[in-house]
């Protein structure tokens, strides 16, 4: 096979201007942490600091918090819903006019490769602005009870893989019912959050509206227990999720939870194995594999087996690996040296347990966290890396003979956010689909998402939707809800 | 002898009801109802209840809507039939007339619920989008003991109309009614192990149920203490088990439910289907 050599074409810098320091966006405008607090966001491609940002305690959750009840109180919570609508398109079409920057600050900051924020995380945050702008003024017609009310101050922890796409998803729903928000942004990936606070302000939002509190465990923890937090919104890790789901037991807090998955992505044998290993790559290499809805198991039919790896593998080795700014960059960096740890660790346990891993000849550089893109083969349902979230560029390959087998081994799970079906046959598209117990079956594609298309799990991939005329119900407090 | 005038009763013994079967309690034990004894569920009956709802899932969730609501209908018509039975059991003729109404009810949204509940989503792709709620699976349900009979039927029939199968802690003061209207479902053609109804103490066996891993989802209604309704929601929490807290305040078991009490207990599958020729 012929190798075509590229000259590195990496995105300018320029288009942003990082700040030495960031404060915390409380009430409109940026301050200092009470306690002095702060941390270093770090670039994971090359470890450089690219600045210190407040570190919100206790007392600057509380800040917050207060500041979000005021504004809910005073302006947001009985602002006409037009009105509201107007405020979110206006944010939507900075987003897209700054898109450029947004795309190179979330690359330097998460490590992921430009090509993915440019033409994924970006459009889709402006274009979830734009869908969730449409609804503020419609929500007597979403279907959930005629005269639907926000439920008042959202407090939302989200994770530091799609640090902007994520906001979106939390923030946008959440002002377009109503409501009011507290988000404290992943805590290695602050910066585009920081970024989105002056977006606000450029969009004239009322102040106190939107705020954003960076910070580590204890700033998350300070936001879900905060006694006058009416919502809880949390995306990360299924421990995590346990302890919060537990942490609210008694109170009248609603919550969703969107957690870990190990989505099986099922390749039948009449299924076009070109298309399809396209869709195993970017169904685990998609930003490095730091997804929840990944899909990190695949099941091959035993009779397509030898030509679906042979053809994965070939594709596997014209991955290109390195600068996340660099245009042509498949992956990027790992984004932080304690995923990175985690990866090794249970890369070594597959290893270690029997099965075998592969690799492509790849260059990694020296600076910063990367980790070549892995499949180990020989897997079994028992060994861990098939059990577990690894939230990294490995795939556990197994295989299966019948599509109720193939469905079985699906389902062999506690979690149940995704999954994906290669085949040409519609009918066993979905009927397979039927059986799986997976919040979003991706059929001859994998890791889609669009504003209208509802997204969460089933089973211990946690509970509530995101996305669509159904990410409205969280935010709403109709009679529906007792 | 003089022949006897008066005829003396047959007297029903008030057991659980597991997997379309009443079995005594495992455990031997009964406790005292309005000098009846009535069968005080352990943790052994949970599992085995838990095991029955798990295995009655899977042809209950894929039975046809428009069967479900049948077989829903049907229970409407065997609890209309043993009316004043319950009447007997001090469960109010409104009541009763209104338990037989929201049976009715209930089975006519078994084929329209995912029509109102479910989306076809305009993605910007060559896609078919589609959201379809779907069953969570085994749900657990202490039943409320404000209205033995109307209350219970408010909580078991949304969960079962959509394709769930539950167990239900009958409310512990008021069971009768509950055992009773079990029977009307062992007549009704509704599956074995669909509904699951035990009777005894929330205090012992709420706690097994809560922390159960195949338990998809906890209904609190008719747990009154909010300490051991917090305790509960943290024991569910461990396994991410989908909770309904207590309402905040009383209900008004008579007013319309809405549909909150099918959609909590829906999950939503969104499928993208190519499109292509």
């Amino acid at each position: 096979m012929p190798t075509f050599e590229y000259a590195p074409a990496p995105e300018s810098r320029a288009v942003v201007d990082i700040r030495p320091w960031y404060g915390l966006f409380i009430d409109g405008g940026f301050v200092e942490s009470a306690e002095g607090d702060a941390f270093k966001s770090v670039n994971p491609a090359s470890e450089e600091v690219l600045a210190e940002v407040a570190e919100a305690g206790a007392a600057d959750v509380d800040a917050a918090v207060r500041a979000a009840r005021s504004a809910y109180q005073t302006v947001w919570g009985r602002m006409p819903g037009r009105e509201r609508a107007k405020y979110l398109f206006r944010i939507a079409r900075i987003i897209a006019e700054r898109s450029r920057e947004l795309a190179v600050l979330e690359s330097l900051d998460n490590g992921k490769p430009i090509r993915e924020s440019r033409d994924v995380d970006i459009p889709q945050v402006a274009a979830h602005f734009f869908y969730y702008a449409g609804w503020a003024d419609k929500l007597g017609y979403a279907g959930f009870g005629g005269d639907p009310r926000p439920v008042g101050v959202a407090g939302q922890v989200i994770p530091w893989n799609f640090p902007l796409l994520m906001l979106a998803w939390k923030i946008a729903p959440a002002l377009a019912c109503g409501n009011t928000v507290v988000l404290k942004p992943g805590e290695t990936t602050p910066l585009s959050a920081l970024r989105f606070a002056e977006i606000c302000q450029q969009a004239d939002l009322p102040a106190g509206v939107v705020n954003i509190v960076p910070g580590a465990g204890a700033t998350g923890a300070a936001v879900v227990n905060h006694a006058d937090v009416d919502k809880v919104a949390f995306t990360g890790s299924t421990e995590v999720g346990r302890q919060i789901a537990a942490s609210v037991a008694g109170t009248r807090k609603r919550v969703t939870l969107e957690l870990g998955g190990k989505a099986a992505n099922i390749v039948f044998d009449d299924a076009p194995i070109d298309q399809a290993v396209e869709g195993i790559v970017n169904g685990i290499f998609f930003n490095q594999g730091h997804v929840c809805c990944a899909g990190s198991r695949l099941l091959v039919q035993e009779s397509v087996y030898d030509e679906v790896l042979a053809s994965l593998k070939r594709r596997m080795a014209t991955l290109r690996v390195g600068d996340p700014l660099d245009k042509n960059t498949d992956i990027g960096a790992i984004n932080s040296s304690a995923q990175l740890e985690r990866i090794r660790t249970l890369s070594d346990i597959g290893a270690a347990e029997g099965a075998e891993p592969w690799s492509p000849p790849c260059e990694l550089p020296e600076r910063g966290y990367w980790f070549a893109p892995t499949i180990f083969t020989g897997v079994t349902q028992a060994h861990r890396i098939a059990r577990e979230e690894i939230f990294g560029p490995v795939l556990s390959v197994l295989t299966f003979r019948t599509p109720a087998e193939a469905v079985e081994k699906a389902n062999n799970t506690p979690y149940g956010l995704s999954a994906g079906i290669w085949t040409e046959k519609g009918s066993r598209i979905l009927s397979v689909a039927d059986k799986l117990r997976a919040g979003v079956v991706w059929a001859n594609t994998f890791n889609k998402f669009d504003p209208t298309s509802p997204f969460g799990g089933y089973k211990e991939s946690g509970y509530g939707r995101e996305g669509g005329r159904h990410g409205l119900e969280a935010y709403l407090s109709g009679a529906d809800h007792a | 002898m003089p022949e006897q005038t008066t005829r003396l009763a047959v007297r029903k013994t008030y057991k659980l009801f597991i997997g379309g079967r009443f079995p005594r309690s495992e455990s031997g034990r009964t406790y005292l109802v309005h000098d009846t004894n009535v069968a005080l569920a352990s943790r052994k009956d949970i599992r085995d209840a838990v095991v029955a709802a798990r295995a009655a899932a899977p042809a209950w969730s894929g039975a046809t809507a428009y069967h479900r609501g049948q077989i829903l209908y049907r229970a409407a018509e065997m609890l209309e039939g043993r009316r004043d039975e319950f009447i007997a059991l001090e469960c109010g003729a409104d009541d009763v007339d209104a338990a037989v109404d929201r049976w009715v009810w209930y089975a006519g949204w078994s084929d329209k619920v995912a029509q109102v509940y479910g989306n076809a989503n305009p993605v910007a792709g060559p896609y078919f989008n589609l959201t379809a709620p779907e069953p969570t699976g085994v749900v657990g349900v202490v039943a409320p003991d404000d209205s033995p009979l109307l209350g219970l039927v408010s909580v078991v029939a949304p969960a079962i109309v959509t394709g769930n199968t539950v167990v239900v802690l009958a409310a512990e003061n008021a069971p009768l009614p509950a055992v009773t209207l079990a029977e009307v479902l062992a007549t009704s053609d509704v599956p074995g192990g669909v509904v699951n109804i035990l009777t005894g103490r929330v205090t012992e066996t709420g706690g097994w149920l809560a922390s159960h891993a195949d338990v998809n989802a906890l209904d609190l209604t008719g747990v009154t203490d909010p300490a051991l309704a917090a305790a509960l929601e943290q024991t569910a929490a461990q396994t991410l088990t989908r909770v309904r807290r207590p309402p905040g305040l009383p209900v008004d078991w008579h007013a319309d439910p809405g549909v909150g009490r099918m959609t909590w207990l829906l999950e939503t599958k969104t499928v993208w289907h190519p499109k292509g020729v």
